[in-house]
């Protein structure tokens, strides 16, 4: 499969794979699309009939100042290299998703957020440069003064603006490997509001898992900070899901008991623990998208401005809850006001929902529907990088600059995602 | 520090073994026919901590190069410990088998020029009274098979003679290993299916490569199972054999 939800696309005409990051694209008269390693969930990185470019080969780093943190990489460095290269050097990642399993060009055409989104603001703020090679042959380098335009195209283009070859990230000084993390039970969307409302004046990563489940919605608020303080090696084993059973392991009933023990176990008010536990929990079990079954999964994330927050929030809960579905991934953080250059960047000043459902059919496709008008009627919108269904309208009205956007795809590239939303 | 030369070094396996070393601190120096790729390469080793990082374009089958290439390297690293000798390319047996030329380029890019610069590290090290030469073989060329024999017999004639050579050295203190990797997935073989087990990724071999150097072997399988597999296939008999479409 393709994509992170295993969702069954029709597959590319071809798999190509680039080593070579001074080589031309490759001559073809079928659509082309970068794919880095496959985390993005639906189908922004699928290409149904045409090329995928697959840039795991380009993972070479160009320069690193040791004075300033700037470092310039290929596209197909994995952020997991770039931690255990450089974290020992004191310098980290100034912006993580929750996986460290994609590349940074992964990172920048999804223009990804992480826990410190409310100081911080999404990677591509951090993305000081990159080279993109479009299918005229030029080779445009981008930055906030130089090609600004494609720059700010390109930070959230979804690969659709032409292939990214190397990319310029500012790094961020750490004191060393270790996260002080607060956890907080909350009962409540207002409590959620109000803890994290809190946490976030004082803690530069806070997020919240929540019960979907419950009757009245709860969860934990994690808040960390980086610090200066002696810890356990990070995990260096972790177990693979070795092969994907032909059902869903993950259904109404072993989600609401696993849910409860989650919410209900013993919970250090603080504990200082390694970084790579605390940013990627999923990462130490290698292929858990496996535990979804042969018919995949959806997650379905979405943000919703400030002001309607709290009842959007609350409204989207409340039809997950009644519908019976959902799972244990359930994640509910709030976006700062810190503004992307991205011209399709996601986070938008709110709150940020994303829960993952097993692929039920129409059943989890009729909710999505009922939970899309929550959105639409909020003014929020979803996020490509999870999504495989959204309507084109939906994401037109989320994305209000999608047409100015659509000026700078480069002609040769393409998605099933673009070739949904546009068509 | 270890002071090591890579001959080949835009290859994966190469690569992924320079990274290894670039992490332990040693000084490298790359060489390779094409001097923008190897540039490439030095530029991500000194990022991943290399002491020092030169580069050095040659074809390896131009033997007039060898004495000139090791003249630099040892005039930029002054001394080496180790050698990794690991250029070569992926004939297609088909075309070699029409294009009797195409035969004689290949065997001398994976065979000759290999025991040539086998023998003039060799050399160098017996001189020195120590060293490592490491040298990338492969399990094709343990048995001739009707698709690759062009590819295997020159990887036979590299075991053949770095047999001899250690045989040779063996009293110098020098370590000559040969290396025998399976299938491996990387640029060299990105036109192949790779959807089986018996695949390894270049980082695993390359871990490999280091950990046969420090133990000191004499040859290596890698991944370790292909020692088993040839095993068998070296027992067939060639009555049997000869019908066999491997």
């Amino acid at each position: 499969m393709d994509c992170w939800g295993n969702l069954p696309f029709p597959p590319p005409s071809r798999r190509r794979r680039l080593f070579d990051r001074a080589a031309p694209l490759p001559s073809s008269d079928l659509p082309l699309l970068a794919w880095g390693n496959g985390r993005s969930y639906g189908d922004v990185c699928i290409n149904s009939g045409g090329e995928l470019l697959q840039t795991r080969g380009l993972d070479r780093y160009l320069a690193f100042d040791a004075a300033s943190g700037v470092l310039r990489a290929e596209a197909g460095v994995l952020l997991d290299d770039i931690i255990r290269v450089f974290l020992p050097r004191g310098w980290f990642l100034p912006v993580t998703p929750g996986t460290r399993f994609v590349t940074l060009g992964g990172a920048l055409a999804n223009d990804v957020h992480g826990k410190n989104h409310h100081v911080a603001g999404t990677f591509g703020r951090h993305v000081t440069r990159f080279e993109l090679l479009r299918s005229d042959g030029s080779r445009r380098e981008c930055s906030p003064d130089e090609n600004a335009e494609l720059y700010a195209a390109t930070i959230g283009g979804l690969g659709l603006t032409g292939l990214v070859t190397w990319i310029e990230l500012q790094l961020r000084r750490v004191p060393g490997p270790a996260i002080a993390v607060e956890n907080r039970r909350f009962h409540g969307i207002d409590e959620f509001f109000a803890l994290n409302a809190e946490a976030e004046l004082t803690h530069e990563h806070v997020v919240a898992w929540i019960d979907c489940v419950a009757s009245t919605p709860r969860g934990i608020l994690m808040a960390g900070d980086h610090v200066d303080a002696a810890v356990a090696p990070g995990p260096t084993f972790a177990p693979t899901v070795p092969f994907t059973p032909p059902v869903s392991l993950i259904n109404a009933a072993s989600f609401a008991a696993f849910n409860a023990a989650y919410f209900n176990r013993p919970l250090p008010q603080c504990q200082t623990t390694h970084c790579l536990s605390y940013f990627y929990p999923l990462d130490n079990l290698l292929h858990w998208n496996r535990v979804y079954g042969r018919r995949g999964f959806y997650q379905y994330q979405c943000a919703v401005p400030k002001g309607v927050e709290r009842e959007a929030t609350a409204a989207l809960l409340d039809a997950i809850r009644k519908s019976g579905q959902g799972s244990f991934l359930a994640v509910l953080k709030t976006f700062g006001d810190a503004a992307s250059p991205g011209l399709l960047s996601y986070p938008l000043p709110g709150a940020n929902l994303a829960l993952d459902f097993p692929n039920g059919g129409a059943a989890t496709l009729a909710l999505f529907e009922r939970l899309d008008a929550i959105v639409r009627d909020a003014g929020g919108r979803l996020y490509p990088a999870k999504d495989a269904r959204m309507p084109g309208a939906l994401f037109r009205a989320g994305f209000p600059r999608w047409q100015e956007f659509s000026q700078h795809v480069d002609p040769k590239f393409s998605s099933n995602f673009w070739r949904r939303i546009s068509g | 520090m270890k002071r090591i030369v890579i001959i080949g070094a835009t290859s994966a396996i190469a690569h992924a073994a320079a990274r290894l070393w670039a992490e332990r601190g040693a000084a490298l120096f790359l060489v390779g026919r094409n001097a923008a790729r190897l540039e490439a390469n030095a530029a991500d080793l000194r990022v991943r901590g290399a002491a020092s990082v030169m580069v050095h374009a040659m074809d390896a089958t131009v033997d007039a190069a060898h004495a000139t290439m090791l003249a630099a390297a040892l005039a930029a690293l002054g001394g080496i410990d180790v050698a990794l000798i690991a250029h070569g390319t992926l004939p297609e047996q088909r075309e070699c088998e029409a294009d009797l030329a195409r035969l004689r380029a290949e065997i001398e890019t994976n065979g000759v020029s290999v025991c040539l610069l086998s023998q003039l590290f060799a050399n160098h090290f017996a001189g020195q009274g120590g060293g490592t030469l490491a040298v990338i073989g492969s399990v094709a060329g343990d048995r001739g098979r009707q698709s690759n024999y062009a590819y295997g017999a020159a990887k036979g004639l590299v075991a053949r003679f770095t047999e001899g050579l250690r045989n040779r050295v063996a009293k110098s203190g020098v370590q000559v290993l040969l290396v025998k990797p399976g299938f491996v997935d990387t640029p060299m073989t990105a036109e192949f299916e790779k959807k089986g087990l018996l695949w390894a990724q270049p980082e695993a071999v390359a871990a490999g490569i280091l950990r046969a150097i420090e133990a000191k072997r004499e040859v290596v399988y890698l991944p370790w199972f292909w020692r088993w597999i040839m095993l068998v296939i070296r027992h067939i008999p060639e009555r049997i054999f000869k019908r066999l479409s491997l």
